[in-house]
């Protein structure tokens, strides 16, 4: 039996209160729920305070560059796809510096987990504006307030029509939890976007401001249905809806993709390449 | 050491077949090439094109010989003029018994000895006018009707079946023209039993050295002239076991093939310059996440997006620096299509033994060119083997374990219960970050100890020629057989020559060559760039400092003639 005492206690570098902790717990319980074992699991990470979350995990890591977790998972996944792969960063690595690869992963479909924190503000760099900013939001490096409009992610990932788009809350640890786990279970790309608090950085977007918004949507809603999938996503002020909010099957990434060849059978096959150059 | 090559009685001609794009000039440049390479010539093959897929000025030229010849010639001794631009555009090239195939209806001015005008609509179909024109050189220079038909028919088969009959057609009708007329070209020696050689150019022998390491995973964003490399593996993927993307842009690309390297499976990543300058982060993450990974640079002239289907050597700075902070890596720069792929084979081997980006660096004419190779001797070419069995690590499994060579056992994630932990942040031996000033010391100085193996397996460049020498040429890359050819001519006309060629530009070894280079008693180096980037890194490793250049940076190829030329009162 895996339990979460095998993923590890590792001390953080993250501020006390950081919702960081509560997703860290909720994904290690994920991974127990999975019965998955730490070498079973690859997490790839780009650079933020959310990035560093797999580091305090054991399990095999890439803790890559800043915006690049997506291909680089993509790739190991193609090429090794007995590992459960995760890619966990924030929201603006996913959505900012790693807009492009979000768009491609999207439309790719890899089986792959995406776990994006997204508090809204930048932590690492001490709380500049973030792709998912709100309109207004004031900070050092933007005094006049953000002047774009900020990105939504759900919205974008149901254009897409994505298999698996999911909204969860570090405030809401069990709901997070399933969330993981039917993100991991889902066959093809997964995205989990985590609401959660910057106590440092983001003094709008506190825990008692999502708690108060934030519900999740009831058993009869249909997440399948792409209307209301479409509608859901665009919900955002006074309520906030969490839960997975669009699915639908569709093959992964990469099935159909030859083949290892033997080592030992290699130069064989190499002359027959050869032979048609003659 | 290799002699430089003796200048024979060989018979050479170079044939330039020149027109707009959309006139089907690759089509009969292939159909011709592959030809003479299958009734045993030697074939040095380059393509001139324009960044548009319809009109402009292309040309596809082939010199071809009994002998083993190396590099492109300038002048012409049949020039194909598919359009009347062609004949105003190459008309000073024209050698001494030089004659242009041309369509009477062009109306052509011209010795009538020299221009060989047929009635191109009477031969064949107007579509047709590029098969009349091969026809007719085929007829010329003494080439098999059947065996020409044959190249034509394999090569426009595929892509339209139902030109085969107007193109046999055409074919014959040129052929049975030409055979009536009188030219000043002498045909070629026919060949008793020629042997089989492949036609094959730089960048799909690039392709089949990755192929024969053990490639397993290649991603890439189209740019010429990397793209073919590409094309080359993926026509070749399936049968290989390879996993072919084209990703979203070059920054995906490279860490799709890191990601693939990290998860076990060898992996590339081909680019041109403006590629590589989005995967320059990347081949960093290489570095320092000690992960292997071959880039491959087909260098074309920038800046930016410069001259986009032309060549230079002028990424070898860039190609060199590319990557923040300081990790190892070496960088092969092959001089023929041979050399592109034992060299791609070798980049493989040292960025798996090594565990970090290594480099081929080619550029648009090698890429392009086209060359009569004898097929590859593979039986016994075994793949690289990535990362190492689980009895080769001690326990606890540390991925960046502090080793006397810098190399540390590098193990597959999920192949074993051993957890492979990397960062690129700067990272304890277990690969976790850390902020430790000491650690982050042992760490800098393990990766750079690997430098040290790299040096020990450092090709010498290759020295060939007078030990005496009063000229000592000294090249690197694509230039290597237009060096040859140049020095042969000087040798001919009674100098002391020797030339000294770098297939790998790093590491540099001093010891190598630092004694040629004292020894001559004058040295000039040849290289496709403005500011002489290779003679700048000797005087940099070694303080030699190279008196005097040939340089070409217009975008053209560097040619034997180019380089006399050019030498003219500098020996």
């Amino acid at each position: 039996m895996v339990s979460t005492a095998d993923f590890g206690d590792y001390e953080t570098a993250w501020c006390p209160g950081c919702g960081n902790f509560s997703i860290l717990d909720a994904v290690k319980k994920a991974l127990v729920k999975k019965q998955l074992q730490p070498h079973e699991v690859l997490f790839v990470s780009g650079i933020g305070q959310a990035a560093k979350a797999p580091l305090y995990l054991n399990a095999n890591i890439f803790d890559g560059l800043h915006g690049r977790s997506l291909p680089v998972a993509t790739g190991a996944k193609l090429v090794n796809p007995r590992l459960t792969v995760v890619v966990e960063s924030g929201d603006g690595c996913n959505y900012g510096e790693g807009g492009n690869h979000f768009l491609a992963a999207i439309r790719r479909n890899p089986d792959i987990t995406v776990l994006v924190h997204d508090n809204q503000v930048y932590g690492l760099t001490k709380g500049q504006a973030s792709p998912t900013s709100q309109i207004g939001f004031v900070t050092k490096a933007q005094p006049d307030g953000v002047q774009a409009e900020p990105f939504n992610p759900i919205a974008v990932a149901v254009a897409m029509r994505a298999g698996f788009v999911a909204r969860g809350f570090s405030g809401m640890a069990d709901h997070l939890v399933d969330l993981i786990v039917q993100a991991i279970d889902h066959e093809g790309f997964s995205l989990v976007d985590i609401l959660q608090p910057c106590v440092s950085f983001n003094r709008v977007n506190t825990f008692a401001w999502y708690k108060k918004r934030c519900y999740t949507v009831g058993d009869d809603y249909d997440s399948t249905d792409w209307s209301a999938a479409m509608k859901r996503a665009h919900e955002w002020g006074d309520r906030i809806p969490l839960g997975v909010i669009y699915k639908r099957d569709l093959p992964a990434f990469g099935k159909g993709f030859p083949s290892v060849v033997e080592s030992t059978e290699i130069p064989k096959r190499v002359k027959d390449c050869l032979m048609t150059y003659l | 050491m290799s002699a430089i090559l003796s200048d024979t009685m060989m018979r050479r001609l170079n044939i330039v077949i020149g027109g707009e794009a959309g006139q089907g000039l690759i089509t009969v440049g292939n159909a011709l090439t592959k030809s003479l390479v299958q009734a045993g010539y030697y074939v040095v093959a380059t393509q001139s094109y324009q960044s548009r897929i319809r009109g402009g000025h292309n040309t596809f030229a082939i010199r071809v010989s009994d002998g083993e010849i190396v590099a492109p010639q300038e002048p012409i001794d049949i020039l194909v003029a598919l359009n009347a631009e062609t004949l105003s555009l190459h008309k000073a090239a024209l050698s001494d018994q030089g004659v242009i195939v041309a369509d009477a209806a062009l109306n052509l001015e011209g010795d009538e000895a020299r221009l060989l005008a047929a009635p191109f609509d009477e031969l064949g179909s107007k579509r047709a006018a590029n098969v009349t024109a091969l026809g007719i050189v085929c007829s010329l220079i003494g080439l098999d009707r059947e065996l020409v038909l044959r190249t034509l028919a394999d090569s426009v088969a595929s892509k339209h079946p139902e030109l085969t009959e107007q193109n046999q057609q055409a074919l014959e009708e040129a052929f049975a023209w030409a055979s009536d007329r009188v030219s000043p070209i002498q045909k070629l020696p026919v060949l008793g039993g020629p042997p089989r050689r492949m036609m094959m150019n730089g960048n799909e022998a690039i392709a089949m050295g990755a192929l024969s390491a053990g490639l397993r995973f290649c991603s890439f964003y189209p740019m010429t002239p990397s793209t073919s490399i590409n094309l080359a593996v993926i026509s070749h993927a399936r049968h290989m076991g390879v996993i072919v993307e084209q990703a979203e842009d070059e920054i995906a690309a490279i860490n799709m093939a890191v990601g693939a390297s990290f998860a076990g499976a060898p992996s590339m990543a081909a680019t041109s310059g403006g590629g590589f300058a989005l995967m320059t982060e990347a081949v960093s993450l290489a570095g320092q996440t000690e992960t292997p990974i071959v880039v491959v640079v087909a260098q074309r002239p920038g800046p930016a997006t410069g001259l986009p289907t032309r060549t230079e050597q002028g990424d070898l700075e860039f190609v060199l620096h590319g990557g923040h902070g300081e990790f190892p890596r070496a960088i092969f720069a092959p001089g023929t299509v041979k050399e592109c792929f034992h060299l791609t084979r070798k980049a493989f081997e040292l960025a798996e033994k090594y565990q970090g980006p290594m480099f081929v660096l080619t550029d648009q004419f090698l890429a392009d060119s086209y060359r009569a190779v004898p097929p590859f001797e593979v039986e016994d070419l075994a793949p690289v083997r990535p990362g190492v069995e689980e009895s080769e690590v001690s326990f606890p499994y540390r991925r960046f374990a502090l080793t006397e060579d810098g190399v540390s056992p590098r193990l597959i994630p999920g192949a074993t219960e051993h957890l492979v932990v990397v960062d690129s942040d700067e990272h304890t031996e277990d690969g976790r970050l850390t902020e430790n000033l000491a650690v982050r010391r042992q760490m800098v100085e393990k990766r750079l100890r690997k430098h040290q193996g790299l040096l020990a397996e450092t090709i010498a460049p290759d020295w060939a020629g007078d030990a005496n020498c009063e000229v000592l040429l000294v090249s690197w890359g694509s230039t290597k057989g237009s060096v040859s050819e140049a020095a042969s001519t000087l040798q001919l006309r009674g100098k002391r020559v020797a030339t000294l060629h770098f297939s790998q530009v790093w590491p540099m070894v001093s010891e190598h060559f630092l004694g040629y280079l004292e020894d001559a008693e004058h040295v000039v180096s040849v290289e496709g760039n403005a500011l002489g980037q290779f003679a700048r890194l000797i005087r940099r490793e070694t303080g030699f400092e190279i008196p005097s250049h040939v340089r070409r940076y217009d975008g053209l190829p560097i040619t034997p003639e180019y380089i006399l030329k050019n030498l003219d009162g500098q020996e």
